[in-house]
């Protein structure tokens, strides 16, 4: 027997059932890559990106590969979030749900590519 | 009627652009654009774990000019999306919604875009900061 009113159930859950977890994963992610994607520019900008050895090299550094992999990952997370509600806002009718999801598959097998080419080059010695 | 021909009431087209609609709306454009840019990073990174030749060959492909000048735009893009990103968290902590501090950070935002990009295609182009 549940005891809780139904209102009590439905408080905080949003139309959706999820309230704000969209908009707190969201920011979550925004401020990570505020960060990592400052810390990759200027690492890029100090580095020669004609030389493959060199920047093997520095990706190898398990820090640097440990911050790739956690900087691939946000920004796909963050990019899915974003695209997903541009479609949700401008996209009506037969091709919403499609695009939704082709999003996502785009979203997760290039995340996975992203991880793999990293761990390559850390791990694969490449 | 059917869906999607029911008349809508007046909407962005009648209003006069201003700062503040701009750069809302160029938010969400950079985005996608830097939704494209996460997709190059994948391919630059998959290219540099194939080895010497797929790496060449992605290089003459991203160093050809009008590659490189969607890489400026979308350096643009970056900077200025990380930038506005800031102001929207500073925003989500409840402060600067007072009309002269919203067009005063929306200004703030354009500029050091605008400067950080040029900054990072000086670097860039005078050979790396290394």
């Amino acid at each position: 027997m549940n005891l809780r009113s139904p209102l009590g159930r439905a408080l905080g859950l949003g139309a959706a059932g999820n309230a704000t977890h969209h908009w707190w994963q969201q920011r979550i992610t925004a401020v990570a890559l505020a960060l990592l994607g400052t810390w990759f520019a200027i690492c890029l900008l100090g580095l020669d990106l004609g030389d493959r050895a060199a920047l093997a090299g520095w990706i190898a550094r398990p820090l640097n590969a440990a911050l790739l992999v956690v900087l691939v990952l946000t920004a796909a997370w963050h990019s899915q979030l974003g695209s997903r509600v541009i479609v949700e806002d401008y996209v009506h009718g037969t091709l919403k749900v499609p695009l939704l999801v082709a999003l996502q598959f785009l979203h997760a097998v290039a995340a996975a590519i992203g991880v793999v080419a990293v761990l390559q080059i850390a791990i694969g010695g490449r | 009627m059917a869906v999607g021909k029911r008349p809508l009431s007046p909407h962005l087209q009648i209003y006069r652009p201003q700062l503040t609609s701009v750069l809302s709306i160029s938010h969400r454009i950079t985005g996608v654009v830097l939704a494209a840019g996460f997709l190059l990073l994948v391919y630059w990174l998959n290219a540099l774990a194939s080895g010497d030749a797929a790496y060449a060959a992605a290089l003459s492909l991203l160093g050809a000019w009008p590659v490189r000048l969607l890489l400026f735009v979308g350096t643009f893009a970056f900077f200025y999306h990380l930038a506005n990103g800031i102001r929207h968290l500073w925003w989500d902590s409840g402060r600067g919604f007072e009309m002269s501090q919203v067009y005063a950070s929306g200004w703030a935002v354009v500029v050091s875009a605008a400067v950080l990009t040029l900054l990072a295609w000086g670097v860039l182009l005078s050979g790396g900061a290394g």
